[in-house]
C-alpha cells in the first residue's frame, strides 16, 4: 500500500523516524553531499542525485576496530569489538546503491559470515529513493537496475510537492507502523506516481550510457580478457589513486592493521584499494607489480571474476561515480566501450 | 586543434620526437584523458579543448626514462610544474620537446553540475558563453562560471618554457589569489579550525591530491608503507584527517607552483590549494616574492640561507 506525505512535512518525518532509530540520510556539508546522521541542525539534501561517497560505509565503514589486545602485569586480555546493537534507518538510498548492498551481501554474508557487517544489516532499515532526473553518468539499466522502482525495505518517490512511501518488507512495515503522519493515497496519486515512473524510465532510455555492451564479460572469458593488449593502452592515464574504489558502492577489499596502543594493539580494518602499490602485499612481495596489472584487476574483478563466482552477478551497479570522480577521466564505461570497439572490429 | 595535430605528426614523422604527450578524445566532449601517442594514426584521437585541465608535466617523469624525445603540449600554468621538475632533476629537459598551447581558462563538468545543469550531453564553447545540451533541455552559462578556481587566479598566460608556441591565450584573472587566505587569517583560530575541520573531515584518503601533484614525486611516499604507526588508508581519527594534508603541504612548500591540480581532482571538493597558498603567502612575506617553477635556476627561499633570513619566531602567533 502506498502512502503519502506533503513535501513540507519532510522535517517532521525525519524527526519521527529519529524517534525510532538513528537516521542517516544525504546531508550537505562544506559543499558536498554524503550520508550523515540526522539532527535538527543538519542540511538535508535530496536534490543531489548521488552522494559523493556511496552509503556503503554505513554497513561497511571505511575504518573499524576488530579487537583489542591489552598486555598488563603479565596478563593478556583480548577484547572483541562489540557488534552493532542500535537500530538505524538509511533514508535516500538510490537503486544503484541498493544493488551495491546486494553485492556486498554476497561477499560478507556468505560463509564465513562477517559478523560486523551482518549485525549492521540486521539492525539497518533501508529506505530506497526512486530517481526522478537521472544524469549523464548513470548506467544502472545496463546492470538491470530499475531506478524508478528501486526496492528496499521501503521505497519512496519524491515529486514536486509530495513524498510517496511504500513498505516492501516486514522490516519496512514495522517502521511504517510506528509513523503516524503518513496519509492515504487515492487513484489520482497512483496515476501521478505511475506517470513519474514512466517519465524517469524515458530519461533512462535517452542516457548516453543506457545500454552498454557486455558481451564477452563473464566468467568464461577470463583468459582472453586478461591477456588482451588493450589494458596497456587503457591504464596509462591512471594516477594510481583510490578515488574510484572509495567512491564505488561495491568495492569491498580491506586491509587489516594493528595500532600500537602502548600496552598492546588495537587491530582494525580499513578499506583498501587495488589501485595502491601495497595492495595484497605479502611476505614474499607483491603479486601485481605494475599499475597496468592493478588497473586490470579492478575491472576483471567487477566484470569477470565476481560474476564467475556469483551466478553471473556483476559487481558494477552503474552508479557512475567513477565516471564523475576519476581525476584522469578513466572509468569502467571506457573499459567496456574499448572492448566493445575491439569486438566489433 | 588541427594545427597541433599536424605539427605533432610532422615532428613524429621526421624523427624529432618518439612520442607525443597530450589529451585523447573519448566518448564525451567533456572527458578527455591524458595520453601518449606513438603514431600519426593514433594522433587522430588527439583533442585540445576547454576541458583539458589536466596538467601533463608529471607524466614526463615517466617518459624521461624512455628512448627518444617526448613532445608535450603544455598550457602556461603547466610550464611552471615542468620547470620545477627539471630543477629537481626529475625531468630531463633534453628528452622533451615542448609546444606551448594557448589557454583561455579550463572548465569542468563538476562546475556545471554545481550550477544546477544536469544530464549533460554536449557542451559547446561559444567564446564567452557555454551552450549545454542536456536531457532536460538546452542551458547556457557564462564561460567563466564553469572555470576552475585556479583559472580565476591565473598566474599569467606566458609559457615559462617552450620550444614553440601555438595558439592564443586570454587573460582570465578576475580575483585576488590570496583573498581567501587573507580571509582565513583574519578569522579567530577557533573559526579557522572549524573551517578546516569541516573541509578535511570529508577526506576519504584516496590520495588523488598526492598522486596528481607534480611535486609529490617521491619514489616511495612515507604514507605508503609500514614504517610509522599512522600509515593508514583511512582516517581513523580527526587528527589523521589533518595530518596527511598538513604533512603534504609542508613537504611541497617552496616547490608547489600553485597549479591547483589537488583541488581540481579532489572527489570531495576540498579546497586543498588554500593550505599551499597560505605557505606561499607567508614565504613571500618572509623572504620576498618567489614563484616556484618560474625558471629552472632560482633557488627556493626554503633551501637557501641568507644572513638576513627572518627568525623562526616571526611566524608565531596568528590571530587569536
Amino acid at each position: 500500500m502506498t502512502q503519502r506525505l506533503s513535501r513540507e512535512e519532510l522535517p517532521r518525518l525525519y524527526a519521527a523516524i529519529a524517534q525510532v532509530a538513528d537516521l542517516f540520510l544525504p546531508v550537505k556539508r562544506a559543499g558536498k553531499t554524503n550520508f550523515a546522521l540526522w539532527n535538527t541542525q543538519t542540511e538535508v539534501d535530496l536534490d543531489t542525485l548521488k552522494t559523493a561517497k556511496s552509503p556503503k560505509d554505513l554497513f561497511f565503514p571505511q575504518c573499524e576496530p576488530l579487537y583489542t589486545c591489552d598486555w598488563r602485569e603479565g596478563n593478556l586480555t583480548v577484547t572483541a569489538q562489540a557488534l552493532a546493537e542500535r537500530d538505524f534507518v538509511v533514508f535516500g538510498v538510490r537503486g544503484c546503491d541498493l544493488r551495491g548492498l546486494d553485492v556486498l551481501d554476497r561477499v560478507f554474508l556468505s560463509d564465513p559470515v562477517d559478523s560486523f557487517y551482518a549485525a549492521r544489516r540486521e539492525h539497518g532499515t533501508v529506505i530506497a529513493f526512486a530517481c526522478r532526473e537521472p544524469e549523464e553518468s548513470c548506467f544502472c539499466r545496463t546492470f538491470g537496475v530499475d531506478c524508478a522502482e528501486p526496492g528496499g525495505d521501503v521505497t519512496v518517490w519524491l515529486t514536486d510537492g509530495t513524498l510517496y512511501w511504500r513498505a516492501n518488507t516486514p522490516k519496512g512495515q514495522a517502521l511504517t507502523d510506528r509513523l503516524d503522519l503518513l496519509g492515504k493515497t487515492d487513484d489520482a496519486d497512483e496515476q501521478r506516481l505511475a506517470a513519474e515512473q514512466t517519465a524517469a524510465r524515458e530519461i533512462i532510455d535517452r542516457l548516453p550510457y543506457a545500454n552498454l555492451f557486455l558481451d564477452g564479460w563473464n566468467g568464461d572469458a577470463t583468459e582472453a580478457r586478461f591477456a588482451s593488449p588493450l589494458w596497456e593502452k587503457l591504464y596509462r592515464p591512471c594516477l594510481a589513486c583510490g578515488a574510484c574504489t572509495f567512491a564505488c558502492p561495491t568495492c569491498q577489499c580491506y586491509d587489516i592493521r594493528d595500532y600500537d596502543t602502548g600496552n598492546g594493539v588495537q587491530r582494525f580494518r580499513c578499506w583498501d584499494s587495488c589501485m595502491y602499490s601495497d595492495f595484497t602485499m605479502m611476505a614474499h612481495g607483491n603479486n601485481r607489480t605494475s599499475q597496468m596489472q592493478r588497473f586490470r584487476q579492478r575491472f576483471m574483478h567487477k566484470l569477470v571474476y565476481f560474476p564467475a563466482n556469483n551466478d553471473g552477478m556483476y559487481s558494477c551497479v552503474g552508479c557512475g561515480r567513477c565516471v564523475e570522480q576519476c581525476p584522469s577521466g578513466l572509468n569502467i564505461v571506457k573499459v567496456i566501450k574499448a572492448f566493445e570497439k575491439e569486438a566489433k572490429k | 586543434m588541427q594545427e597541433l595535430i599536424e605539427r605533432a605528426k610532422a615532428l613524429l614523422a621526421d624523427g624529432t620526437v618518439s612520442r607525443v604527450l597530450g589529451w585523447r578524445a573519448t566518448d564525451t566532449p567533456f572527458g578527455p584523458e591524458p595520453a601518449f601517442f606513438e603514431s600519426g594514426e593514433e594522433l587522430n584521437e588527439f583533442v585540445y579543448n576547454c576541458f583539458c585541465g589536466a596538467n601533463l608535466s608529471k607524466y614526463l617523469i615517466e617518459s624521461s626514462a624512455l628512448e627518444g624525445k617526448t613532445l608535450a603540449f603544455l598550457k602556461p600554468c603547466d610550464t611552471y610544474s615542468f620547470n620545477q621538475l627539471c630543477k629537481e632533476h626529475r625531468i630531463d629537459r633534453g628528452k622533451t620537446y615542448i609546444i606551448g598551447v594557448g589557454c583561455k581558462g579550463k572548465i569542468t563538468v563538476e562546475r556545471l553540475h554545481e550550477l544546477g545543469i544536469k544530464g549533460i550531453l554536449d557542451v559547446e564553447d561559444a567564446g564567452d558563453t557555454l551552450t549545454v545540451k542536456t536531457l532536460y533541455g538546452e542551458k547556457s552559462c557564462p564561460y567563466s562560471d564553469a572555470m576552475l578556481e585556479r583559472c580565476h587566479a591565473c598566474k599569467g598566460k606566458e609559457h615559462r618554457v617552450a620550444d614553440e608556441v601555438i595558439g592564443e591565450s586570454a587573460d582570465t584573472t578576475d580575483t585576488d589569489r590570496f583573498a581567501k587566505v587573507t580571509e582565513l587569517e583574519q578569522m579567530t583560530s577557533k573559526e579557522r579550525y572549524a573551517f578546516f575541520q569541516a573541509e578535511l573531515s570529508k577526506c576519504i584518503r584516496c590520495n588523488a591530491c598526492r598522486n596528481v601533484c607534480p611535486v609529490c614525486n617521491c619514489r616511495k611516499c612515507v604514507f605508503d608503507g609500514n614504517a610509522f604507526d599512522s600509515v593508514q588508508k583511512a582516517n581513523a581519527t580527526e587528527f589523521e584527517e589533518k595530518m596527511f594534508h598538513i604533512i603534504r603541504a609542508f613537504h611541497v612548500a617552496g616547490r608547489c607552483t600553485d597549479c591547483g591540480e589537488c583541488s581540481r581532482v579532489c572527489p570531495q571538493g576540498i579546497p586543498l590549494h588554500l593550505l599551499n597558498r597560505k605557505l606561499i603567502k607567508d614565504m613571500d612575506a618572509f623572504y620576498g616574492e618567489y614563484q616556484a617553477g618560474e625558471d629552472t635556476s632560482t633557488v627556493s627561499p626554503l633551501t637557501a640561507y641568507t644572513e638576513h633570513d627572518i627568525e623562526p619566531e616571526a611566524g608565531k602567533g596568528g590571530n587569536e
